[in-house]
């Protein structure tokens, strides 16, 4: 399915032929099971099949994604569970089985599909590669030695390997290659002793040298051999990443057909929850009301943000982000004017104009994985990114009773952040099981909404069942309004000051 | 000297841009000896006016046009952006996709407020000479992994004016460098993790990398001079606490011993004299202590981005009115922000010029441009313009070494 011929390739499979089965093309490397998916699929394929095989790799993935969140990868557990759910899917998840052709050419085709549905924007790409990168990662450790030899030389990287070593006197090292020696003179850079080194450019190592796993001199990074993996995912992302963005060009053509992009749109729906960015202005509220608010109904990722913009009257960018998004997703921040004052100067100051789409209230996956606090930030899940010693503290001013607070300890030990604040959740709203997979800040504040109105407004408004809407449908709320027009005055002038507090300096 | 007064920007701002902003250099710095096509024309500027009104996507055609420009605006601050795939001011004109940001400095950012869970002698926008130190030990760090890790070769530092610095990293390939590249070239010069959330920031590994040792090595030419006297971080119950807090091992008991030491002086590893840890334990909990308290701080978000805007060099800031000036590496040590000139001190600086002229001979028939070299020359301005031209000139010299490449090579065929 590559787009040079990609026109050709997609009105042969929608034509919906009685499917022809052509002999499986073999991988140059031999090994069928595990690929960079260079070469798209040549066949035809019947509307039903495309359609089965898509929801089943969108399955895959989802499962690829629960357990990064949940454990740790590539631990026994991990690769167990994913290998039973390749099996159950089946797809191919053994590297060695060779009477796998059906498996092999579902993951191929499927991998394909969602190409198409998961290239259309940044958002979107970014979920699909990650997915992908995993299932990768467990899928190549399975290899044997011999086919990983053979799977390097089939996606041609073959770096030069240097073998190193330090002189012990002063600050004298020596690389040698190929028994020849590149560069006598420099700074110690190597500690470690007669180890084999891959010399690699920046950019191919980009991931080991943010933690520091390279030695790095001149501009070339010296991987040690047994963090190659590293090298051949970034390798595998940019070359996907680089495969989504020819495709999306493409898009508009696939775009007119009318059996497909519903198909296609529906499954790249498919993997977030609903759309907490459409929510609309409840109605106008102060700073108080908010700081109570806050205590009852917000997340404590949103509890810490709230409180230390009240303690410091600024957050950083970061936070306010973070925090923003989420006062506006919920509609206890104009909408209109945060658009127009925050993210307007974000887009100016950090250059993304165009890209309004960005803005959506963050996930707690997105919390969570990307742009962790630094220093004098508040914003991040506290389960992940506080001391356990401060969480602890924090759970204890929160009123969170000891047996409660040690439970969410060992959530968070084992990295289970969405349960640990689930948990949170059901001991805060004095529940047993909040029967909802959490999974946003704003949903969890508008299941606490629910939960605590709930009982209040059974007893208010029994006779209008048709009102029982969650507060996040797409209407705005007049009672709401109406209540707090009587003393509008003051209300707007603390609204205007939170506003204020997001504004870009 | 004259005191700086915001409200006499307007003022003052023409005289600066018409007689001492270095026009010449800056187009010849920006212009990257025309090896690109366009690329001057398709480098984004924007604007801060008066009333903080703010303006995009300005871009010229010829270094001679942005001064024009700039002396018409009159600016309060200038910005550079990236260098687009059209000119910038034709944004609106081509399909958004389409323009994009193709290449920049890598740039960092380093800002005092970034320290204050570490610095006692002020907070936020304050700074002293005391805490200054910070900004020394950041800018040896990440200059030496620079220079020799990355193997970069161009690198302008500038004072933002207020209470930090900048780089920028000019280099051809690095300009091209992707935003991925961008951060993890950031998170390779991270080593002070955590938000307000963290307490200890800083955990070394059994086998510490190269990179930090040696930015270990530079932190120990300050850190008794700047952590245990200036600061005095073992000076009150408070920060020692805190200190201490970072072996996750507190003690009364132990501060109440040290207190009847003169522990003000006493270098850190003497908090653990007392407890049984190994040696090697010992010195790594220094280690991390002193990192914790010294190392740079960057902040990604500026970095990371090709299309993220920087204050530009030799810009004025608006709340100060220092202008924002080249620091020279050679001297790092002796940087001084506060010796830094105002705009106020320098247009007066002018004035007396001017009075001593109208005694001397009449200069008719001189060229503004060469009028504005010989100005700059007799104020404060004149050392750091200076270090902004070697910078230039080394840049142009490994351009001319670039064209000359290529040229052979051509000749080869
Ligand atoms: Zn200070």
């Amino acid at each position: 399915l590559r787009f040079s011929a990609r026109k050709r390739h997609l009105i042969c499979m929608l034509r919906l032929k009685k499917q022809r089965r052509f002999t499986y093309p073999k991988c140059p490397s031999g090994i069928r099971s595990l690929q960079f998916y260079l070469t798209p699929p040549i066949e035809n394929i019947s509307l039903i099949e495309f359609e089965s095989f898509a929801v089943d790799r969108l399955k895959l993935l989802k499962v690829v994604e629960n357990l990064g969140v949940s454990m740790i990868k590539g631990t026994a557990l991990y690769n167990q569970k994913l290998e039973a759910e390749l099996k159950t899917l089946q797809f191919p998840y053994h590297a060695l089985l060779e009477n796998d052709y059906d498996r092999r050419r579902k993951d191929h085709i499927s991998h394909f599909i969602l190409r198409l549905a998961y290239c259309q924007t940044e958002e979107l790409r970014r979920w699909f590669i990650q997915q992908e990168l995993d299932l990768f990662r467990y899928r190549f450790t399975q290899l044997s030695e011999e086919l990983t030899k053979r799977f390097l030389a089939y996606v041609n990287l073959a770096y030069d390997s240097v073998s190193t070593w330090v002189s012990m006197r002063g600050h004298e090292r020596s690389l040698h290659k190929d028994g020849k020696n590149i560069k006598t003179s420099g700074p110690l850079l190597i500690t470690s002793i007669s180890t084999f080194h891959i010399q690699v450019p920046f950019s191919d190592s980009v991931d080991l040298v943010r933690v520091k796993r390279v030695y790095f001199y001149g501009g070339y990074a010296y991987v040690p051999q047994q963090d190659f993996l590293v090298i051949l995912l970034n390798n595998y992302r940019t070359r996907l990443s680089k495969a989504l963005a020819i495709t999306a060009r493409s898009l508009p053509i696939i775009q007119t057909d009318e059996r497909l992009q519903p198909l296609l749109s529906h499954l790249s729906h498919a993997y977030v929850g609903p759309d907490y960015s459409i929510e609309k202005n409840i109605g106008k509220i102060s700073l108080e009301q908010i700081d109570a608010l806050s205590v009852k109904s917000f997340p404590p990722c949103m509890r810490q943000l709230h409180k230390a913009l009240r303690e410091n009257h600024h957050l950083r960018h970061g936070g306010r982000m973070q925090y923003g998004l989420f006062l506006k997703g919920i509609g206890k921040l104009d909408a209109d004017k945060f658009d127009k004052g925050y993210a307007y100067n974000i887009r100016h100051s950090y250059g993304k104009e165009g890209k309004r789409t960005d803005y959506t209230p963050f996930s707690c996956m997105k919390i969570i994985m990307s742009n962790p606090p630094g220093q004098g930030d508040y914003h991040g899940c506290p389960f992940r990114h506080s001391d356990p010693e401060l969480l602890k503290q924090k759970l204890q001013s929160y009123k969170i009773p000891p047996t409660g607070i040690s439970q969410i300890l060992d959530l968070v030990k084992g990295m289970h952040y969405q349960v640990a604040c689930q948990k949170y959740f059901e001991l805060t709203h004095d529940v047993s099981d909040i029967g909802f997979s959490l999974n946003h800040p704003n949903q969890y504040f508008v299941e606490s909404q629910q939960l605590l109105g709930g009982v209040k407004e059974m007893k208010k408004e029994q006779r209008q069942p048709e009102n029982s809407q969650p507060k996040y449908s797409n209407q705005k709320s007049v009672t709401t309004n109406s209540t707090l027009s009587s003393s509008n005055a003051p209300e707007e002038m603390e609204l205007e000051g939170l506003e204020d507090y997001f504004a870009e300096d | 000297m004259a005191d700086y007064d915001s409200g006499s920007l307007p003022d003052l701002l023409p005289l600066y841009y018409r007689r001492l902003f270095p026009f010449g250099l800056y187009g010849r710095w920006l212009r990257y000896g025309d090896v690109t096509k366009n690329y001057f024309q398709r480098r984004e500027f924007s604007f801060t006016l008066r009333d903080d009104i703010y303006v995009r996507y300005q871009s010229f055609n010829t270094p001679q046009e942005l001064e024009k420009e700039i002396q018409k605006m009159c600016p309060y601050k200038i910005d550079i952006g990236a260098v687009y795939s059209h000119k910038p001011i034709q944004h609106n004109t081509v399909h958004m996709s389409a323009f994009q940001a193709q290449e920049k400095e890598l740039v960092f950012d380093i800002d005092m407020t970034d320290y204050d869970d570490v610095r006692r002698c002020c907070s936020s926008a304050d700074i002293c000479s005391k805490c200054w130190t910070l900004m020394t030990i950041a800018i040896r760090i990440i200059d030496r992994s620079l220079v020799e890790d990355f193997g970069i070769k161009h690198r302008l530092w500038v004072y933002s004016g207020r209470r930090g610095v900048h780089c920028w990293v000019c280099d051809d390939s690095v300009r091209k460098w992707s935003s991925t590249l961008r951060s993890a070239a950031v998170e390779y010069l991270t080593v002070v993790k955590g938000g307000g959330e963290t307490i200890k920031k800083v955990v070394l590994l059994e086998n510490i990398h190269p990179f930090i040792r040696k930015s270990i090595d530079v932190i120990k030419e300050y850190f008794e001079e700047y952590a245990l006297v200036g600061q005095d971080i073992l000076g009150s119950k408070e920060s020692y606490e805190k200190v201490l807090a970072l072996k996750n091992h507190d003690s009364l008991q132990r501060w109440n011993i040290l207190k009847k030491q003169k522990f003000s002086k006493t270098p850190v590893r003497s908090l653990f004299q007392f407890s049984n840890l190994t040696l090697q334990t010992k010195q790594r909990t220094e280690w991390e202590i002193m990192l914790q308290y010294c190392f740079p701080r960057l902040d990604i978000n500026v970095s990371k981005g090709i299309n993220h805007l920087l204050k530009s060099p030799f810009s004025v800031h608006p709340k100060t009115g220092r202008i924002s000036v080249p620091i020279d590496l050679k001297k790092v040590d002796e940087f001084d922000p506060f010796t830094v000139p105002t705009i106020s001190q320098l247009c007066h600086e002018l004035d007396t010029i001017k009075s001593d002229e109208v005694d001397g001979k009449e200069n008719g028939g001189e060229t503004e441009g060469s009028r504005r070299i010989r100005d700059y020359r007799k104020t404060s301005l004149a050392p750091y313009v200076k270090v902004f031209e070697q910078f230039v000139e080394e840049l142009e010299s490994s351009q001319r070494g670039e064209r000359l490449n290529v040229s052979d090579m051509q000749m080869d065929f």
